[in-house]
């Protein structure tokens, strides 16, 4: 199954620039479905970046982050390279992780 | 009601108005250390559960109160079509910052969002979020262990009809 992670991280002098885009419903549990039967809450609940065993950036997220999220963040302290971590775990309890090399 | 019947944005559309957002300023950024702050490295599930605004800052910060400051910059659009993808980051100029967090008012749980953001990243976010109807959105900066906030009105139009 292909990775739900699609990660962009581009390195620039000191900075990292990373942009996420994760594949994921990010069903609120307060919409209905065409038969009126209410769409259960299905979001992610934690994302996190990791570089060099030190996490860079966490996302503490609940369902009114949008469909197919998309996060945008710059850290320091990486190069060229470098591998970066990303995480996510939903309320379902399911997960997903990807290692991309920062460019 | 709004909500999610948006249609799929293109990948194209989204990485375009990425990379149109400007990069974050570094000037301020101090690298004093500060104590770390307990209980941000478990997921806050009551301050999501909370309905309004106040009630989901108390439940995340404890009792301390935002301070509105103009160096907390927070960029969402003026009116928003599509109510199910709304464009919101926050940029801040504060020093020793430790985490950001949205809000949407009149959301059913108004926390959106929670951001922590260790030392040497960049302090700013950008990301999308839901908005049932036109509502406030609060953004929180701590900084220093203080609270420092930006709020903007987002009016959410349905059907590209009024506000």
């Amino acid at each position: 199954m292909p990775s739900t992670i699609r990660v962009r991280a581009i390195s620039s002098g000191d900075l990292t620039e990373v942009q996420a885009l994760i594949q994921h419903p990010m069903d609120s549990g307060f919409m209905t479905d065409a038969q009126g039967a209410t769409i259960p809450a299905h979001f992610i609940q934690e994302l996190t970046f990791e570089c060099k065993d030190k996490k860079v950036f966490v996302a503490d997220w609940g369902p009114a982050v949008s469909k197919d999220p998309y996060v945008k963040f710059s850290f320091k302290g990486a190069a060229k390279g470098d591998d970066l971590k990303i995480s996510w775990v939903d309320n379902k309890g399911a997960t997903d992780t990807i290692t991309a090399k920062i460019q | 009601m709004t909500g999610e019947v948006g249609f799929p944005v293109s990948r194209r559309l989204v990485l375009k108005a990425a990379t149109s957002v400007a990069l974050i300023g570094l000037s301020g950024f101090s690298l004093t250390p500060i104590p770390a702050l307990a209980a941000y490295d478990k997921y806050p599930e009551d301050a999501f559960k909370q309905k309004s605004d106040a009630a989901a800052i108390k439940s995340l910060y404890g009792g301390k109160a935002a301070e509105a400051s103009d160096k907390v910059k927070l960029d969402a659009p003026e009116i928003a079509e599509n109510g199910a993808v709304v464009p919101v980051s926050v940029t801040t100029t504060l020093p020793a910052v430790t985490s950001i967090s949205f809000f949407v008012s009149e959301n059913p749980n108004a926390l959106a969002a929670f951001y922590v953001i260790p030392e040497g990243t960049v302090p700013g976010v950008a990301n999308r979020l839901k908005m049932q109807k036109t509502s406030n959105v609060i953004a929180i900066v701590e900084s220093e262990g203080k609270l420092y906030s930006a709020t903007r009105e987002v009016k959410v139009t349905v059907g590209g009809c009024g506000g």
